[in-house]
């Protein structure tokens, strides 16, 4: 493919384009979300709306700043961009500030920052950078190892600072190790591990060994190379075993709330009472915000219009149930409108990341591509009711300076790598 | 393929994103609908009910303010019942039962929970309000009463019921409807249009100011006014006169068809029926399945008419040709057709025309009638057509489309309706009772008011009504047409001088008033009940029908009350007693009205009820109300005279 050499041409408008797409309207719908009364102020600092306006022009900044640093920098800087982001991940344990259960930011004055939405895009970047390394074989168990370390230490870490969300991102990063050649096995044992949690979970654990013991006997006739003994009594032993784990962690180790997100999403609650229970304690944003989206009917009530939104029914809404108020004002059309669009973006990033002729551009442009599509399947998801709550944000749509910036360095990383594509060789 | 996992991934979410977003907001969707939007907050803003005043301008049902509190089930928070119950005076299982009834109805729609509390009760609870979440405040306006009388008349006001929700989208639980008397025929008029006021809450349930500026909120449209055709004095008075007595009264202005009097006993005092008592009252006064203080007599009661109805069979006898005015039935002390006999009053030999026939009410004269009308062509089945057709022109066996809120047909039969029961041979002489008003003939009260206007204004009357005026509306046309009769003008002045003559010196000879020219008719009607599935005899209904003056007449009047004799002996008191009433303010037959405060049927009325045989007509003996009832009823009788100004 022939491009334009022209520095100011050679970035991918049509990425830039769907990202400010997406931003421009996030913001129509946090003011929504977020004014109270009729007269609106839009530089009102005091205001989610003002402050997210202020983020955007700030960011605007920012992305002439990571467009403008050579291409060459982030994958020569990856490793110490990753020391950096985790010895500020692991900061937050003593000076970090405690919001809504989670020791997730550094406060400085009335301002605050989350480094774990930073750490995402250095860890993309270690992990392209190790990845690409000529030494590094990703079907050697002991690459394997060191990948996951990398992806492995964020997760933990946020973890143990309480934010489950930004824990489930990382795996994201199973894409792009699939994608660079990790074997399958990896990938059917956790989908299998994942849909035996849920088995055992919904059906008890006999139920969901049951099915593991049906699925290996069916293997067992119909591959090609059938299983031998000992691989089949070790997978239905494994199965058994990780259900009773996983009836274990969910009984055990869970925290309360948890608990209760998952025995709602699989409707492990039959008590019609509890459930109307429910719908007024933990599933009320849920349950608020889903109603939300389906009074918003064909077209929406109409920008600032939404009776749910203006009331302000759904708590959070303009962070991360911040879909509900695209749901409610601009029903089916800017709902399938905003979905698209995030396909398109997620499409697009895809695409370009196949063209890199780098391997570190390729695993990091997958990364962002993955990255973006945990985000936006488990918010969604999430918002609508399709899968437990879990809280984290919508990219580029929801309230909040971190998030946004985040979001932004890890996107234009790509767009700058992907502008020096015929610089490579 | 390794390439594909994510991008076939990104595809599949985008298509259960939008299939999930088509689900939710396409096919399950409750789009736009304000009422149906918890997060808007519907506040209906009651206007004023109309007032009703009479004809002379007096103020009879005012409005008073009343305030019912309503529950919200969905929006309930756990509360401190104990504290709740005792500020509404109510019992926790009261609360448990009501709480149920309103989810039941609905969790999200507004119910009345504990309604129409006092303003002492109010004023203490609307401090602590703010207490109970869900819970609220209604104010509405609930009638005031500026009268004890007129309750068949004026009706009551009462809860919406679920049906008429259901049919009605205006109304809401817990607001108020017109439920009997003119407030139910005058519902949409006295009701005026609520506002409503749409007000954006947010999830603590808190108003947080107009919905879109007020846009869609509208203002309460008041009430009318209305004035009724009623006068109130008279209507006291004539309750007064039918105390412990069953019946009705309805009298009629006949040049205008308005109804001054309506007066249905035993009644009892509207008041009664206003507030928190309201229902227990309505079920003790509806479980009264004997004396049916809720059964408007002068409206839904359909009495055989007795004797008046002779003076329809001889206008019919006129109007055919068939009788002469002057023409002579000698009567045997009865007749006699085929081998059976009717029997008469008159002496034996006796030779009436029509106006002594009226005069005597002779039961061989009108039989004669009655069989010439029907035989007139030779065809009895022709003849009774004629005859019902004539007789239906009076409004009688029909509704007479009034603005009256309850009614009955009566009946008046035709070849149709005898068919049935005489299919093969039909002769006059089957149905010679209706000659008579008995038989198959049966009228309400109003009915033959109707009939006695139509007699006095010589040939066509004007549908009674009960509305004279409505604030800032005309009448309906209806109202203001006079209706003709079949019978010429000219064969009503045989029949007025026989109705005059029975109060000159006939059935009603001891009924007269001095100055006024009153044309009457007594009637005494047989009847029977069952009991026990026995076919009884009662004591026969006292039944009169008169108007007055007879030239240029003020009103007309039937009279009815039941198990009370001969026509005279009740009837006919009212009846004179009212028209002196209305035309000249006072009462010179003092006598009349201290017999029939004085005379009670009670003892007449619990017969049939006594389980025991008894006697009745002639061999009844009158009772008499004791001393301390006697003075009551004159007290109020003094009462009434002094208000009259």
């Amino acid at each position: 493919m022939v491009r334009d050499t022209n520095r100011h041409f050679k970035f991918d408008w049509i990425t830039i384009f769907l990202f400010f797409l997406l931003v421009g309207f996030g913001w129509l719908n946090i003011l929504s979300a977020s004014h109270v009364g009729t007269d609106i102020n839009y530089f009102d600092l005091s205001q989610p709306y003002g402050k997210q306006l202020v983020f955007i022009f700030l960011n605007l900044i920012l992305i002439v700043l990571v467009l403008a640093i050579d291409a060459k920098f982030y994958e020569r800087f990856a490793s110490i961009i990753y020391i950096i982001s985790m010895l500020s991940l692991v900061g937050l344990f003593i000076f970090g500030k405690n919001v809504n259960g989670a020791t997730s930011w550094y406060g400085i004055g009335s301002f605050t920052i989350q480094p774990s939405e930073f750490a995402k895009s250095a860890a993309a970047l270690a992990v392209a950078k190790h990845l690409s390394d000529l030494n590094t074989n990703i079907k050697t168990f002991k690459d394997q190892l060191r990948t996951f370390a990398i992806i492995g230490i964020p997760a933990v870490l946020v973890l143990l600072q309480n934010d489950t969300g930004s824990t489930i991102v990382y795996g994201a990063f199973i894409y792009v190790l699939f994608r660079e050649g990790l074997p399958k096995a990896y990938l059917i044992t956790a989908f299998s591990a994942i849909i035996l949690a849920i088995l055992s979970l919904k059906f008890g654990f006999i139920a969901a060994s049951m099915v593991a013991l049906v699925v290996v006997v069916a293997m067992h006739y119909f591959r090609k190379k059938p299983f031998r003994i000992y691989q089949s009594v070790f997978i239905v032993i494994a199965a058994i075993a990780i259900s009773f784990v996983v009836k274990f962690f969910y009984q055990s180790i869970l925290q309360p709330h948890q608990q209760d997100r998952i025995s709602l999403w699989l409707r492990l609650e039959k008590d019609p009472a509890k459930l109307e229970a429910m719908k007024k304690t933990f599933a009320y944003n849920l349950n608020e915000s889903e109603k939300a989206i389906s009074s918003g009917g064909f077209t929406g009530k109409g920008f600032l219009e939404g009776t749910r939104t203006t009331g302000k029914f759904v708590p959070e809404q303009h962070t991360d149930y911040i879909f509900s108020t695209v749901g409610e004002e601009w029903g089916f059309i800017g709902c399938a409108f905003v979905v698209i669009t995030f396909v398109l973006l997620l499409l697009r990033i895809l695409h370009l990341a196949e063209l890199q002729k780098s391997q570190f551009s390729r695993v990091y442009g997958y990364s962002v591509a993955a990255i973006i599509f945990i985000h936006f399947f488990v918010n969604i998801g999430m918002v609508m009711g399709l899968i437990p709550t879990i809280g984290i944000p919508l990219p580029m749509f929801s309230y909040g300076g971190s998030g946004l910036w985040a979001f932004t360095i890890l996107l234009f990383i790509f767009i700058k790598l992907d502008s020096n594509r015929i610089n490579e060789w | 393929m390794r390439q594909l996992l994510l991008f076939i991934s990104v595809i599949s979410v985008g298509i259960l994103f939008i299939s999930r977003l088509f689900y939710l907001q396409i096919y399950k969707t409750d789009a736009n609908n304000l009422f149906e939007d918890n997060a808007i907050r519907k506040v209906y803003d009651y206007p004023k009910r109309g007032f009703v005043y009479d004809r002379n301008g007096k103020l009879l049902v005012a409005n008073q303010p009343t305030y019912d509190v309503m529950v919200i089930p969905r929006e309930v928070k756990p509360l401190d019942t104990l504290e709740f119950c005792k500020l509404l005076k109510i019992t926790k299982e009261d609360f448990v039962k009501k709480y149920d009834k309103a989810y039941h109805y609905s969790p999200r729609l507004p119910s009345p929970f504990v309604p129409q509390l006092s303003k002492e009760d109010y004023a203490v609870l609307q401090e602590k309000m703010r207490k109970f979440e869900g819970f609220y405040i209604q104010k509405r306006s609930l009638r005031d009463y500026q009268t004890t009388i007129g309750a068949n008349v004026l009706g009551d006001i009462g809860e919406v019921n679920y049906a008429t929700i259901n049919k009605n989208p205006y109304y809401r639980m817990g607001d108020l409807i017109g439920k009997q008397g003119v407030e139910a025929s005058y519902e949409d008029i006295l009701r005026g249009v609520k506002g409503i006021k749409f007000i954006q809450k947010d999830r603590f349930n808190r108003n947080i100011g107009p919905y879109k500026d007020g846009k869609f909120d509208t203002i309460p449209e008041q009430g009318k006014d209305i004035t009724i055709t009623i006068d109130a004095h008279l209507q006291a008075y004539g309750e007064l006169l039918m105390k412990n007595k069953r019946g009705g009264v309805i009298a009629l202005e006949p040049k205008t068809g308005e109804i001054l009097a309506m007066v249905a006993a035993p009644t009892y005092d509207p008041n009664i029926l206003v507030g928190r008592n309201r229902s227990k009252n309505f079920t003790k006064l509806y479980n009264d399945t004997i004396a049916k203080p809720l059964f408007n007599r002068s409206l839904q009661g359909v009495y055989e008419p007795g004797s008046p109805f002779k003076l329809m069979n001889a206008l019919i006898a006129l109007q055919e040709g068939v009788m002469d005015e002057n023409e002579h039935v000698t009567c045997y002390r009865g007749y006699k057709y085929g081998n059976r006999f009717m029997k008469c009053h008159c002496n034996y030999g006796t030779r009436n025309d029509m106006v002594s026939g009226i005069q005597r009410s002779c039961n061989a004269y009108f039989a004669t009638a009655y069989r010439k009308i029907l035989d007139k062509n030779g065809s009895a089945s022709d003849g009774i057509d004629v005859w019902s057709k004539h007789a239906k022109s009076f409004g009688l066996g029909n509704f007479l489309n009034n603005d009256l809120f309850v009614g009955q047909k009566g009946r008046i039969p035709d070849r149709d309706y005898y068919k049935h029961i005489y299919p093969k041979t039909f002769y006059s002489t089957y149905t010679i009772s209706n000659a008579i008003g008995q038989g198959e003939v049966a009228t309400t009260p109003i009915q033959l008011a109707n009939m006695a206007a139509a007699i006095a204004n010589r040939g066509y009357f004007y549908t009674p009504h009960i509305i004279k005026h409505i604030e800032g509306e005309t009448l309906p046309e209806n109202f203001a047409k006079p209706k003709f009769t079949t019978i010429n003008r000219e064969h009503f002045e045989p029949v007025i001088d026989g109705m005059l003559a029975v109060y000159e010196k006939g059935t009603a000879s001891s009924l007269r008033v001095k100055d006024i020219d009153i044309c009457g008719k007594t009637g005494t009607v047989e009847n029977f009940i069952k009991i026990d599935s026995v076919k009884t005899q009662l004591t026969d209904h006292s039944i009169f029908v008169a108007f007055a003056p007879k030239e240029n007449p003020k009103i007309a009047i039937a009279v009815f009350v039941e198990n009370g004799y001969w026509g005279s002996r009740f009837a006919g008191k009212v009846a004179s007693l009212m028209i002196e009433k209305h035309i000249k303010g006072e009462i010179t037959r003092t006598d009349l009205e201290d017999w029939l405060l004085r005379h009670t049927l009670e003892d007449e009325y619990a017969k049939p009820y006594s389980g025991e045989p008894f006697k009745i007509n002639g061999y009844t003996t009158l009772q008499t109300v004791d001393e301390k009832t006697y003075s009551l009823l004159k007290q109020k009788l003094n009462q009434l005279n002094n208000t009259e100004d």
